[in-house]
């Protein structure tokens, strides 16, 4: 019984923190590196007051915002309004259950994985939808209207593209998928070149997703001030930037997962130590991933509401559909796939 | 039951990251597309032309400065011109050139800073940081003449203030400039003024190159702009645009050219014409405007290299003596206490002086009566003219077009208001 318990139930606990806690970490790491690259791209320092090399300035943002006051606008849905940033930030956390960071380092090694995945990354939206809607701003309005119509179609051009993915591997469950790309030749096994495209797809579709540059239009800065959180303040506004940076992570892991070989190093196995599988592998291909988001932010402008949608669906959708009976017939023939 | 549905109204601005100051806009709209835009103005108002009328002439043109404060000596420029054409005195030949010279250095100041928050308003951070990077260049040399970076009262009637420095000032070592970057700052500051300025319009087309980089091909940015806010040449016309607002419609009219003043009819340049009149024609307009500039300022610096002499005219009734003769002559001195205290009579009558500003014609009316103050003075700022078009020009777009054209009419409140 006593063993049952500690298996069941603290063992997943441990887990759980063992990934929540350095995420948090990792977030406030990425909000410093963001801040510092882009302030390079844009011939600037960046934070270098707070700590070594600004190195803290996050952890001072954090405490910041966790002492300021959250308002509430008189006329605001107080209920949803407290409810919306747990709402955004459960899910984003939640989706880190089925991610594995190595071949037998995952909380819930879940068969239906992808979908578990798919299911939570669409809850985060109802944060999003429920806080434009309960700060009865317009501006916060115009953001949730924005955003909900952007999910819906993004989610289609995600789905589409894990569709793909899991026809190549057969299997829903990623720790599967990363082992369908292990071979011997390295980089060549990797799904990224018979889905180049897809992986194109789902990256954008992910920053599209996660409301980043050039896809922010559920925020808007110059259009409707911070549309669906401009009325958020302190702790809760810091919920919602938690939760976008954890899901922009999330996004960055995923596809190092699904198309670039997870924790399987780029070089033949017989390289030896190179050749071999770690979790640095999947690091370091999240990390380049994660570096293309802060590279979009700093250079590119800001799409239009309705374009955002005609790019999902006229062109993401279209290939998306097209390159999973491309995939299929590969996988027929035995070109790719396992 | 049946319900009524009814547009929904936005208020945009005042305080807005996307306002440009203190615009406010009632935006009436249908979801996301704008039936009515309604723009409130003067939130800015300071009553410059009132006040210009309670002062002597001279002790009014800080106040140009004032009106668009990103486009600072052209707005000095109109208005010491309109005295000097009271007055019919003409400046010097070299303050002619130095005023074109500066004139065209306001204008790469003014786009610099409209490509800059045009961009950032539509969502391109990295062009915004790299104009700056040159505005604060300009910057210097606006320093290095008047002793002031924006507001610098260097134009007078009869002239300019005083002469180009011998020497242009340097960055010294402190925490923020060291090493590699204090070099980087100071390298073509070795010599006067000139040098520094010839250097940096030989270099500007590089830079102007790198925002182009970033913008003119970018698919997004061509998105965003390309037929939005279409204006034809008639609507041009009727509401009474100029500038590059006028010469993105394919109007090619520029003062400069039709009416030429200082000595712009000495200097080589071409009239950048757009097709469309979208914000993307004007966009391109506007660039190749800087680059024109940056030509007009190489001529200026040649000529103005070659031909020393007078920056202001001798005359003492309306130009300050020489400090050095003021200590030992009593005409002099009392030629300066007269010009500082009372100022200077400007003859009955009234005239209507117009320069190309970088937002379009900048024109002051004046009436004077005789007396040392202007009985009256009309500023016709560009922008009050280009923001009484938004609705016209707005309605059916996007609540983001929106954003896109406040940034081409490039308003700056300080002339709207007044």
């Amino acid at each position: 019984m006593g063993e049952q318990l500690f298996d069941h139930l603290l063992m997943p606990v441990v887990y759980i923190l063992c990934i929540v806690v350095p995420l948090i970490i990792a977030v406030a790491m990425y909000v410093y590196w963001e801040r510092k690259v882009v302030g390079w791209m844009h011939v600037r320092l960046g934070p270098n007051q707070v700590g070594p090399l600004g190195l803290f300035q996050a952890f001072a943002d954090v405490a910041k915002l966790l002492i300021k006051e959250v308002i509430l606008p008189t006329r605001a849905s107080r209920a949803l309004y407290y409810l919306a940033p747990m709402l955004a930030l459960v899910p984003a956390l939640a989706a880190w259950a089925v991610v594995p960071f190595g071949a037998k380092m995952v909380v819930s090694n879940a068969n239906a994985g992808v979908l578990y995945l798919l299911g939570m990354t669409s809850l985060g939206v109802y944060g999003i939808i429920l806080a434009g809607w309960a700060s009865n701003s317009r501006y916060a309005l115009l953001g949730a209207m924005r955003s909900a119509a952007q999910v819906i179609s993004y989610e289609l051009s995600i789905g589409l593209c894990m569709v793909s993915v899991l026809v190549l591997a057969g299997s829903l469950n990623f720790t599967d998928i990363v082992n369908a790309q292990g071979g011997t030749k390295g980089i060549f096994d990797w799904f990224m070149w018979p889905l180049l495209p897809i992986m194109v797809v789902y990256f954008v579709s992910g920053v599209a997703e996660t409301n980043r540059l050039p896809f922010d239009m559920a925020e808007g800065e110059s259009e409707i001030v911070a549309g669906f959180h401009v009325e958020y303040s302190g702790s809760a506004f810091a919920i919602f930037f938690l939760a976008e940076y954890a899901n922009m992570i999330l996004v960055s892991f995923l596809a190092s997962i699904m198309f670039m070989g997870g924790w399987f190093s780029p070089f033949p196995t017989s390289w030896g130590w190179l050749g071999q599988a770690s979790f640095w592998w999947l690091f370091a291909k999240a990390f380049a991933f994660a570096f293309l988001f802060l590279w979009f932010r700093a250079t590119f402008p800001r799409y239009r509401y309705d374009q955002i949608m005609r790019l999902g669906w006229k062109v993401f959708i279209p290939i998306g559909l097209v390159w999973v009976v491309v995939a299929g017939f590969m996988k027929f023939y035995g070109v790719a796939g396992v | 039951m049946a319900q009524e549905i009814r547009n929904y109204t936005m208020n945009f601005g005042p305080q807005h990251p996307a306002a440009h100051g203190v615009l406010r806009l009632v935006l009436e709209m249908d979801g996301e597309t704008i039936v009515r835009v309604d723009p409130h103005i003067g939130l800015l108002h300071r009553g410059t032309e009132k006040l210009a009328e309670s002062k002597p002439f001279n002790q009014s043109i800080g106040y140009m400065d004032r009106l668009d404060y990103v486009s600072m000596m052209c707005s000095e420029h109109a208005y010491v011109r309109a005295i000097e054409t009271l007055m019919g005195i003409d400046p010097p030949d070299r303050a002619h050139w130095i005023r074109t010279m500066f004139d065209e250095i306001t204008r790469i100041l003014n786009h610099l800073m409209w490509i800059g928050s045009n961009a950032l308003d539509l969502g391109a951070m990295a062009v915004f940081l790299y104009a700056f990077r040159e505005r604060e260049e300009l910057m210097d040399c606006y320093e290095a003449v008047s002793g002031a970076r924006l507001h610098a009262t260097y134009y007078r009637p009869g002239g300019v203030y005083r002469d180009l420095p011998a020497v242009m000032p340097k960055y010294h070592e402190s925490p923020w400039h060291k090493g590699k970057d204090l070099k980087r700052l100071n390298r073509w500051r070795e010599g006067s003024l000139l040098d520094f300025i010839d250097q940096f319009a030989e270099d500007f087309p590089r830079r102007v190159d790198e925002y182009e980089e970033l913008l003119t091909t970018n698919r997004i940015w061509k998105q965003r702009t390309v037929g939005i806010g279409v204006v034809t040449p008639e609507q041009a016309q009727e509401w009474g645009m100029t500038g590059p607002m006028m010469r993105g419609s394919g109007v090619a009219w520029d003062l400069r050219k039709k009416q030429p003043y200082a000595r712009y009819a000495d200097v080589d340049f071409d009239i950048p014409v757009g097709v469309n009149g979208d914000c993307y024609d004007r966009y391109l307009v506007r660039v190749a405007e800087m680059r024109q500039s940056a030509r007009i300022i190489r001529q200026c610096v040649t000529w103005l290299r070659a031909n020393p002499g007078p920056v202001i005219v001798q005359n003492y009734k309306v130009a300050p003596p020489p400090r050095a003769r003021m200590k030992e002559g009593m005409e002099e001195l009392i030629h300066h206490f007269k010009l500082f205290s009372e100022g200077y009579g400007v003859p009955e009558g009234e005239t209507y002086c117009a320069v190309e500003a970088p937002k379009g014609e900048f024109g002051c009316y004046l009436v004077s009566d005789g007396a040392n103050k202007p009985f009256r003075v009309h500023l016709r700022a560009p922008g009050f003219a280009h923001l009484s078009s938004i609705d016209t020009i707005v309605k059916g777009h996007m609540l983001a077009d929106v954003v896109a054209m406040i940034g081409t009419y490039d308003l700056v409140f300080g002339e709207v208001d007044r």
